[in-house]
């Protein structure tokens, strides 16, 4: 009689929602990590623990590939973070500007990229940067720096820097509008106050809403880390699954497509590809981790 | 009214339902050429059956890219057609291996081939065959006759005339001598280094001896065509570093390039697409009478399921594949995909002509990488693509290109450690 009854209709609206996010998202996750634990000797699917991991980590072949594309992802993110952020951030300080005319048109300008197809962004690129075809070179001409053009997707020391730009042209709108919103928060009475203690302008930005915008920064920060280390769909569209010039754009995205799927002649290896799929998974959950433990839990927040 | 109409549309369809059963047997083809539907509907199929009374063929094709993936559950499942159309190598020898294609071996009409066109179909070692060899593709250089004539240049036959032809269109400043880029990584390996590097390694003889291990990619015979890669970078034409596969194809077909490193299969969309004459040249040799090797690579097959309930039909329909009337109707549908019967084709398209007359001068040889040795980590092929952009480009030393390959290579094909 005293005893509370079980709550059935918790269990019904949950399920729905449990057994989706099963059925897609976990499931699939752990049978990656799983596969990831077996290789095909004799047409037969066997369990062989580690092995697989000790030969992407250890095997020179495999390790000077996975290293290779380790390093070119943080070079890709390292340019996110450097580049996109900050920009993002002035942009949506300039536009949080209440006297800025046209602001509306100038925010969606800004944001439309990020709504377009990457298969659109790469081709688009491609061809502005085509040194045949492309408007790059004769822009770059009418100015009179024609010498400073060079088929920078052809190029091996170029290459990677210049996808992670146009990556940068398509998402800065995302932190733009995230940065945006955060500072549309902060109450007139603060900067008011801070005006009156002569706090104005410039000093006004770096001293009042930088601090209170810094936990979108963190959450952008994060965004872009988990977004650069699972990216894969620009590279394939402009450079192929080969990443070319000579494995220079070469992230830990394609080199697990090609792998898991094949090219060409390779024929595809899922149970390698699994491997490589799974460092992935542990590589961003360490960053999500140092981020939630190490940054988030310090991180000072001020009540408005 | 509406019932007689029934009553008649269903005893004319059991008349000729009784007809086909009476006699007929019924082929269904699996294939990826869904390009071709048209093709085999109004050419092949009416001519093979108007030859063979009693066998009805149905031309059953699926997405290329999706080709292998549903054949073989389809071959799981036993639904499959009775007839296979095989991709060359490895992905069609999984299929024999696991039994699903019928070895051909004592079929009389393979006798109408040579060992290279059946070699992208048989066993490692040679003892069965399992599919018809179709048709090949062959490697050369497609030009711009206008541009040579204008410039004044002679169609090279050496590689000297080869080089002295394009310092001669880059003097002249008018066109790009040379149109290919290194974008997109395999043209580099296939029109670069396949096309031109038979001539240094005598063709099937390089080709096997590597198999067997009595060659290795650092001998001269292997490296060498990376010395010769290295030495077009200059007549290719700004930025060819980030310039793609068909920024090529458009820059010779608007007449802005005098040559282009092809394979044949390139004709049709050139005829289309170009307004000037074009004339096609084989690989340069070294020094003027030297033997000459082409590659001509075979790219399409057939074969028959295994667990066909017409084997008798599917094997004259193959028999038929392996004809010259099959092999004459084909190769001038497609112009560019020639038939590998030894019985030589009469073929219309002047382009495709000259491509197919160097079988008669030269010997015959498939790309190095394609049989065997890309069966391993790293995959050779793979690597030849980057070996050969680096060539090009100059980033590596020949030598180095093939002692990497040549690790690669040794460090899972036993033969070559």
């Amino acid at each position: 009689m005293d005893r509370p009854r079980f709550r059935w209709h918790i269990v019904v609206f949950l399920a729905p929602a449990v057994l989706v996010y099963t059925a897609v998202m976990i499931f699939p996750l752990f049978n990656t990590l799983r596969l990831a634990l077996f290789s095909k000797i004799d047409q037969e699917r066997v369990f062989v623990g580690l092995e697989n991991f000790q030969r992407l980590f250890l095997d020179p072949i495999w390790s000077e590939q996975f290293w290779n594309a380790l390093g070119n992802n943080f070079w890709f993110f390292v340019v996110h973070m450097l580049v996109q952020n900050p920009i993002g951030i002035a942009l949506a300080a300039v536009l949080s500007h209440p006297r800025l005319r046209f602001a509306a048109l100038y925010r969606s300008a800004i944001f439309i990229p990020t709504i377009l197809s990457f298969v659109i962004v790469g081709f688009a690129w491609k061809l502005i940067l085509s040194p045949i075809w492309g408007i790059a070179p004769s822009m770059l001409d009418a100015v009179g720096l024609k010498s400073l053009f060079a088929p920078w997707l052809g190029k091996e020391e170029y290459a990677l820097t210049t996808l992670a730009l146009i990556s940068v042209w398509q998402y800065v709108g995302i932190p733009m509008m995230l940065i945006y919103a955060a500072l549309l928060t902060i109450p007139e009475e603060v900067l008011e106050a801070g005006e009156i203690d002569g706090v104005t302008g410039a000093s006004a930005f770096w001293k009042i809403k930088l601090p209170l915008i810094l936990p979108s920064i963190g959450i952008i920060s994060i965004l872009t880390f988990v977004g650069n280390f699972n990216a894969f769909d620009l590279i394939y569209s402009v450079q192929g699954a080969l990443a070319g010039p000579d494995f220079s754009t070469d992230i830990l995205g394609t080199f697990m497509y090609r792998t898991f799927f094949g090219f060409q002649l390779q024929l595809g290896d899922p149970h390698m590809g699994s491997a490589i799929a799974s460092a992935m998974f542990a590589i961003i959950l360490v960053g999500v981790c140092i981020y939630l433990f190490g940054i988030q839990t310090r991180m000072r927040r001020y009540q408005l | 009214m509406k019932r007689k109409a029934l009553l008649l549309a269903l005893a004319s369809t059991a008349l000729t339902a009784t007809s086909v059963m009476a006699e007929d047997v019924t082929l269904n083809i699996e294939s990826w050429r869904n390009d071709d539907l048209t093709l085999w509907q109004d050419k092949i199929i009416p001519a093979f059956e108007a030859a063979n009374p009693g066998i009805k063929v149905n031309f059953t094709p699926s997405a290329p890219t999706e080709y292998n993936a549903v054949l073989n559950s389809k071959l799981d499942a036993g639904s499959a057609g009775d007839l296979i159309t095989c991709r060359p190598f490895d992905a069609s020898l999984a299929l024999y291996d696991a039994g699903h294609l019928a070895n051909l071996a004592d079929m009389e009409a393979m006798g109408n081939f040579s060992d290279v066109a059946k070699s992208a179909w048989q066993t490692d070692d040679g003892s069965a065959s399992f599919c018809v060899p179709m048709a090949s593709v062959i490697h050369g250089f497609i030009y711009n006759k206008e541009a040579f004539s204008e410039v004044g240049v002679e169609v090279p036959t050496t590689e000297a005339e080869f080089f002295a032809a394009l310092d001669a269109f880059q003097k002249d400043g008018n066109y790009i001598p040379m149109a290919m880029g290194t974008n997109d990584q395999w043209e580099a390996a296939t029109m670069g280094y396949n096309n031109i590097g038979p001539n240094y390694w005598k063709g099937e003889e390089g080709r096997l001896a590597l198999i067997k291990g009595e060659q290795k990619l650092t001998d001269d015979a292997w490296t060498k065509p990376y010395e010769t890669l290295a030495k077009w970078a200059p007549y290719l034409g700004d930025g060819y570093e980030a310039q793609t596969y068909p920024d090529s194809q458009n820059l010779f077909t608007l007449g802005r390039a005098a040559i282009y490193p092809a394979g044949s299969w390139e004709i049709t969309g050139f005829n289309a697409q170009a307004d000037f004459e074009m004339g096609a040249f084989k690989a340069p040799v070294m020094a003027a009478g030297d033997t000459c090797y082409i590659s001509d690579h075979t790219d399409i097959g057939i074969g028959m399921n295994a667990a066909t309930a017409n084997p008798e039909a599917a094997k004259a329909f193959l028999t038929w594949v392996a004809s010259p009337e099959f092999a004459s109707i084909f190769g001038n549908a497609l112009p560019g995909f020639f038939p590998l019967s030894n019985t030589p084709v009469e073929l219309e398209d002047p382009l495709a002509k000259e491509f197919v007359s160097w079988r008669g001068e030269c010997e015959s040889t498939i790309r190095s990488t394609y049989q065997i040795l890309s069966r391993g980590t790293p995959n050779l092929e793979n690597d030849t693509w980057g070996a050969s952009v680096a060539a090009i480009k100059g980033t590596s030393a020949p030598a180095d290109l093939g002692a990497k390959l040549q690790d690669g290579l040794a460090s899972w094909y036993a033969p070559q450690q």
